[in-house]
C-alpha cells in the first residue's frame, strides 16, 4: 500500500477530529493534554453541539486550549473557571458549558470555586487533568503531588510534615449533593482513552438533564515535569499515580435517583 | 407623572437593575450594601424578566461570574463594599484586559483592612487609578443621591457596552443607606438573543458554522502584541476622556473660590457654599460626576478664574492629587477631609475654608 492508497477515504481508519484546529500544539510529546483535547473535540462533533458549546480554559499548560478546539472559549483567571462556567450556564441554559482545569488550577488556587460550583449543582462539565505537578511554571509541587515525589519545590521529595498530603479532591467532591457524576479516568492506552471518551460524553449529556455537575478527572502524565520519557512516564503513572488515584466511577447519580 | 418611590440608594440599584433589563447579578453579602442583593432576592426577577440573581461564595467568585456572564454578551453586574472590591481587583483587571462590559457598584466604607462599616470615600485611588494589576482604567461614576444610584445603572451599562469596558459606580455608605424619593424611569426589557448578537458579536454564544470561534482572553505572550494591545487601550481611554466627562457646577459663574467634591461630599459642600455666600464670600462648587474620565479641563479653566480651590473628601486626600494636576499651579489647592466614618458638617467645611483662605 503506497502513500496515496493510505490517503484514500475508504482506507482511513483514524483521523484528526474536524473540531481540532490546524494550529501546532505546544504540548510536549507524550503529554496527555493532546489526547484529552481530541476526545472532547470528538464528543462535541459526534453530539453535533459545536454551536451550543462554550469552553472555559484555565491558567496552566492548557491555557491555550482555545487554540486547538474550534468552539467559543473563555480564558479564566487561575482557578476561577467554575465561576465563569456558573454564570455562563445560568445565563445561557441551552448551552453546553465545560471547564478544563489542571490540578494546580482546580485543586489549589481554585478550591473554593470548584467546591461551591459542585455544591450548588451547576449543570456544567468539569474536565480535571491531574498530573501531580505544575507543568507550565516548570514542575513545582501541586496539591496532588505524591509523597516522596520530587519536584522543583520539593527537590528532596514531598514530605508530609513539610508539605502536607496529596489532595484527593475528586473523592471530596463526590460527597457533595450537587454532583451528578464523578469519575476518574486516564488516556494512557487506547482502551483507557475510549473509556475516558465515554465518560466525557456522559458528562456532556448529563449537563443537559438538570441533575447537577459532572466531574471527569483524567490522571495524566507530565513527562517533562516528571523528567521521564513518554513511555517511562506512562509506566510510572500506572505504578504510582493509579495506586493513590484509582481509576473508575466514584459516583453516578442516575436520573431516576435524582427524581 | 412618573412614579416616585421612597427607597434607599442600595434598593434603587436593585430596582433599577430589574427595570433596566439587566441579565444577571452576582454578589456576596457585605455591609453597607447588602440591601442590593436582599432586594433582588425579594423581588424574584427570575420569575418576571428572567434575570439571574446568584449569591456567590466570595467576591472573588462573584466578579468571575460577572466575567463569565459578560463574556456571553449579557448585561451583568455585581455590588460590594471596599474590602470586597479589593478581592475583586484581580477579576476587574481580567475584565478590563479582555475588554468586557459590566457594572460594579462599590458602596465605600472606611479602611484600610476591615476598617469600619461607616461611610467613606477612601477607595478613590483604588477605583479611579486601577486597583488590580496592569495598565487599565475603569470608567468611574460618582452618584450623590438615591436617584443617581437608580440612573447610573443604566448609564453604566450604556458606557460599558459602548467602550467594552468595566464601569464602577463609586458610591459610599451614606448614598447607599439614605432614603430618598426616586423617580422610576420607563422600563427597558432585557435584550433578545438577536440583539445580543448585534451589540456583542464578540460574545461566546456558541460558534455557528461560518464564523470564526470567539475567544475571550487577556493573554498575549508576544511582547509586541501586548504592547499594541496596551496602546489600543490607551486610545480607548483617550476617547473616553474626550467624550464622556460629566460634572455639575454650583455658583461657579462669578466664583472667587472653588470647592471640588464628589458623591455625598458634594451635597455637603453645596450647603457650605450657601453659608459662605450668605456671608458675602463668592464660593462655588464643581462636582465631578465622572471620576474617570476626570473633569480636568473644567477644573483647569476655573483654576484660572478663582483665588483658590479646596478638595473636600471623606479620606486622607486622594482626589486632591488630580485636582492639583488639573489646576497645574494656576492657583493654590487645599484639602480638607474626615475619616473613619465621620462625616463633616457644612459649618465645619465653611470654617476650614475660611482658615485655608485666611478669611474672617
Amino acid at each position: 500500500m503506497d502513500t496515496l492508497d493510505i490517503k484514500r477515504p475508504e482506507n482511513i481508519v483514524y483521523r484528526k477530529p474536524a473540531l481540532i484546529t490546524d494550529n501546532v500544539m505546544h504540548y510536549c510529546p507524550g503529554c496527555s493534554h493532546g489526547t484529552v483535547h481530541k476526545l472532547i473535540a470528538e464528543v462535541i462533533e459526534e453530539m453535533g453541539i459545536q454551536d451550543k458549546t462554550v469552553g472555559i480554559s484555565p491558567v496552566g499548560c492548557s491555557v491555550f486550549a482555545y487554540n486547538y478546539i474550534d468552539i467559543d472559549w473563555q480564558e479564566a483567571a487561575h482557578g476561577r473557571a467554575p465561576a465563569l462556567a456558573t454564570a455562563t450556564k445560568r445565563l445561557c441554559p441551552d448551552k453546553y458549558v465545560f471547564t478544563y482545569q489542571g490540578d494546580g488550577d482546580l485543586a489549589s488556587i481554585g478550591t473554593a470555586e470548584i467546591i461551591h460550583a459542585c455544591s450548588r449543582g451547576e449543570n456544567i462539565v468539569v474536565i480535571f487533568i491531574n498530573n501531580g505537578i505544575y507543568g507550565m511554571t516548570g514542575g513545582q509541587m501541586a496539591p496532588t503531588t505524591l509523597l516522596g515525589m520530587k519536584t522543583s519545590t520539593t527537590p528532596y521529595g514531598r514530605d508530609a510534615k513539610l508539605n502536607g498530603f496529596p489532595l484527593k479532591i475528586t473523592e471530596m467532591l463526590a460527597a457533595l449533593d450537587g454532583t451528578a457524576y464523578i469519575t476518574r479516568q486516564s488516556v494512557h492506552t487506547a482502551a483507557a482513552a475510549r473509556k475516558a471518551k465515554n465518560a466525557i460524553r456522559k458528562g456532556f449529556e448529563y449537563s443537559h438533564l438538570g441533575i447537577g455537575l459532572s466531574f471527569i478527572e483524567i490522571v495524566s502524565t507530565c513527562n517533562s515535569g516528571w523528567k521521564l520519557s513518554p513511555v517511562e512516564a506512562n509506566k510510572w503513572m500506572v505504578e504510582n499515580m493509579f495506586a493513590k488515584y484509582p481509576l473508575g466511577d466514584i459516583k453516578d447519580t442516575s436520573i431516576a435517583e435524582k427524581k | 407623572m412618573a412614579e416616585k418611590i421612597l427607597m434607599k440608594g442600595n434598593e434603587a440599584i436593585a430596582v433599577s437593575a430589574i427595570r433596566n433589563g439587566v441579565d444577571g447579578y452576582f454578589g456576596y453579602p457585605i455591609t453597607p450594601q447588602s440591601e442590593v442583593m436582599e432586594t433582588l432576592m425579594k423581588e424574584k426577577p427570575w420569575e418576571t424578566t428572567g434575570m439571574v440573581v446568584l449569591q456567590a461564595e466570595s467576591e472573588v467568585s462573584s466578579i468571575n461570574m460577572v466575567y463569565g456572564g459578560a463574556s456571553c454578551g449579557k448585561k451583568v453586574m455585581t455590588s460590594s463594599s471596599s474590602p470586597g472590591i479589593s478581592l475583586m481587583c484581580e477579576g476587574i483587571s481580567y475584565i478590563a484586559g479582555s475588554e468586557l462590559p459590566c457594572v460594579i457598584v462599590n458602596v465605600m466604607r472606611g479602611g484600610p483592612g476591615l476598617g469600619t462599616i461607616q461611610p467613606s470615600q477612601s477607595d478613590y485611588t483604588q477605583c479611579v487609578k486601577g486597583g488590580g494589576h496592569g495598565d487599565y482604567h475603569c470608567m468611574v461614576l460618582a452618584p450623590a443621591s438615591a436617584q443617581d444610584m437608580y440612573d447610573f445603572v443604566d448609564w453604566g451599562f450604556e458606557l460599558a457596552f459602548k467602550y467594552r469596558n468595566p464601569v464602577i459606580v463609586l458610591a459610599d455608605g451614606i448614598i447607599g443607606q439614605l432614603m430618598e424619593k426616586v423617580e422610576l424611569r420607563p422600563v427597558k426589557p432585557r435584550r433578545t438573543e438577536e440583539e445580543i448578537l448585534r451589540v456583542a458579536p464578540w460574545a461566546t454564544t456558541g460558534k455557528p458554522a461560518g464564523r470564526e470561534r470567539n475567544i475571550i482572553t487577556s493573554l498575549s505572550l508576544d511582547s509586541t502584541t501586548q504592547e499594541n494591545f496596551n496602546k489600543k487601550l490607551l486610545a480607548k481611554y483617550e476617547s473616553i476622556k474626550e467624550n464622556e466627562v460629566r460634572f455639575s457646577e454650583y455658583m461657579t459663574d462669578d466664583a472667587e473660590y472653588l470647592f471640588v467634591a464628589f458623591g455625598c461630599s458634594s451635597r455637603i459642600c453645596e450647603a457650605a457654599t450657601d453659608i459662605l455666600r450668605q456671608e458675602g464670600i463668592k464660593a462655588g462648587l464643581l462636582r465631578p460626576i465622572t471620576l474617570f474620565p476626570f473633569p480636568e479641563k473644567e477644573i483647569a479653566r476655573l483654576a484660572g478664574q478663582v483665588k483658590s480651590i479646596m478638595s473636600i473628601e471623606l479620606n486622607l486626600g486622594q482626589m486632591v492629587e488630580d485636582v492639583r494636576l488639573a489646576a497645574n499651579g494656576r492657583c493654590p489647592v487645599g484639602f480638607y477631609g474626615r475619616q473613619g466614618g465621620i462625616v463633616f458638617t457644612p459649618e465645619e467645611i465653611a470654617g476650614e475654608f475660611k482658615k485655608f483662605n485666611n478669611l474672617k
